[in-house]
């Protein structure tokens, strides 16, 4: 139990570094390692995990959480979330002090301006995957549709609109 | 720089781990929005290009981006205690969350009911994220420059399905480029 646990910490440590894209462009990779190298669950339990992940508030990276609680319960669940958490969190911290200090030099206005677009590309791309993945018909579509044009004028909170989305499908709208 | 309104003074770092715990478990279908919605246009703590800006810079570097985010937000406001504050805020709440919905999952998960309502809350998500998309892109600079470099990462992966890592840095390494060039240009016209 314990080699697991500490296993588990270590490999989510190593991937964190290689995560570009966020938890959820890692699926191949999460899936190579848990599957096919550790054997420590099949493909169903794995594809059911990340159905509760997307399903569930908060960020992406709970599937990473929900992958250590199966390998070995809450103390699992811990390790493999501090493992994909913390060794960028920790680099990213001092690399931001920098990047504060370097604050009106033309080369970090350039890279600022740089990455304004892509990070925009980046949010519009994890909407695709969202609709991709939950297979969603012409009805469910005009809804993300729907809620895009409201939320882009309005400011009301965006939990109406998620509750809402959960009405229509418990009616049997979509 | 015009339209950009001071903000408003920091909360302490106790304030920030409430806010972020909060954000952390109402973040269906995304905890990002939500982050932006409190930060920027709620609590007014920080201007929306700067919220693109650590976006930006979180989302080129790998790891979760909603962490990344929490950590720079949190280091912003209230130095090293706040970004602890603000990233475990964003992540303890939702991770009991989770724990108990594998437990009620296991229970109710086969129901066609319980599909159903994930399936709308999926879909309202999305327009969250396209909502949120369209927002940032109001703060671009000189859009019809940039912006399509955001077409282009939409393009290559949900069309040809580029690996991200090599087309993140292709494009930024580009944009970067045409930025340095326009912003020495501009400077020596003056």
């Amino acid at each position: 139990m314990i080699w697991q646990i500490t296993d588990l910490f270590v490999q989510f440590s190593l991937l964190n570094f290689v995560a570009f894209g966020g938890v959820t462009a890692m699926l191949p990779e999460i899936h190579r390692l848990v599957v096919e190298q550790r054997q420590w669950m099949d493909d169903a339990t794995f594809a059911q995990l990340f159905a509760i992940a997307q399903a569930a508030p908060g960020p992406n990276l709970l599937f990473v959480s929900l992958i250590g609680w199966q390998v070995a319960g809450i103390a699992g669940g811990i390790a493999a979330t501090l493992g994909i958490c913390l060794p960028v969190s920790i680099f990213i911290f001092l690399l931001y002090q920098h990047w504060e200090k370097f604050r009106g030099t033309p080369w970090q206005q350039a890279i600022e301006t740089g990455i304004a677009p892509l990070a925009v590309g980046l949010v519009c791309t994890s909407g695709w995957f969202v609709v991709a993945s939950a297979h969603l018909d012409y009805r469910s579509i005009a809804l993300t549709a729907g809620c895009t044009v409201l939320l882009a004028r309005q400011t009301w909170h965006p939990l109406w609109f998620l509750a809402a989305g959960g009405l229509a499908g418990g009616l049997g709208w979509l | 720089m015009s339209g950009t309104e001071s903000p408003a003074p920091p909360p302490g770092p106790w304030r920030l781990f409430l806010i972020a715990s909060r954000i952390g478990i109402s973040g269906f279908g995304g905890v990002l929005p939500l982050i932006r919605h409190s930060l920027v246009e709620e609590l007014r703590v920080l201007t929306g290009s700067d919220f693109n800006t650590m976006l930006g810079l979180c989302q080129v570097l790998p790891g979760s981006n909603v962490v990344n985010l929490a950590v720079c937000v949190g280091a912003r406001l209230h130095g090293a205690r706040g970004a602890i504050a603000f990233a475990s805020g964003i992540v303890l709440a939702p991770f009991a969350g989770v724990m108990l919905l594998a437990t009620a999952y296991g229970l109710w998960g086969h129901l066609p009911f319980v599909q159903d309502v994930l399936r709308g809350v999926a879909a309202a998500g999305a327009g969250l994220l396209f909502a949120t998309a369209l927002r940032m892109s109001r703060n671009v600079r000189e859009p019809r420059i940039y912006l399509p470099f955001a077409l282009l990462i939409l393009i290559g992966v949900a069309v040809f399905r580029l690996p991200l890592p090599p087309l993140i840095l292709a494009l930024l390494i580009v944009a970067t480029l045409i930025a340095h060039r326009r912003l020495i240009a501009s400077k020596q016209q003056r």
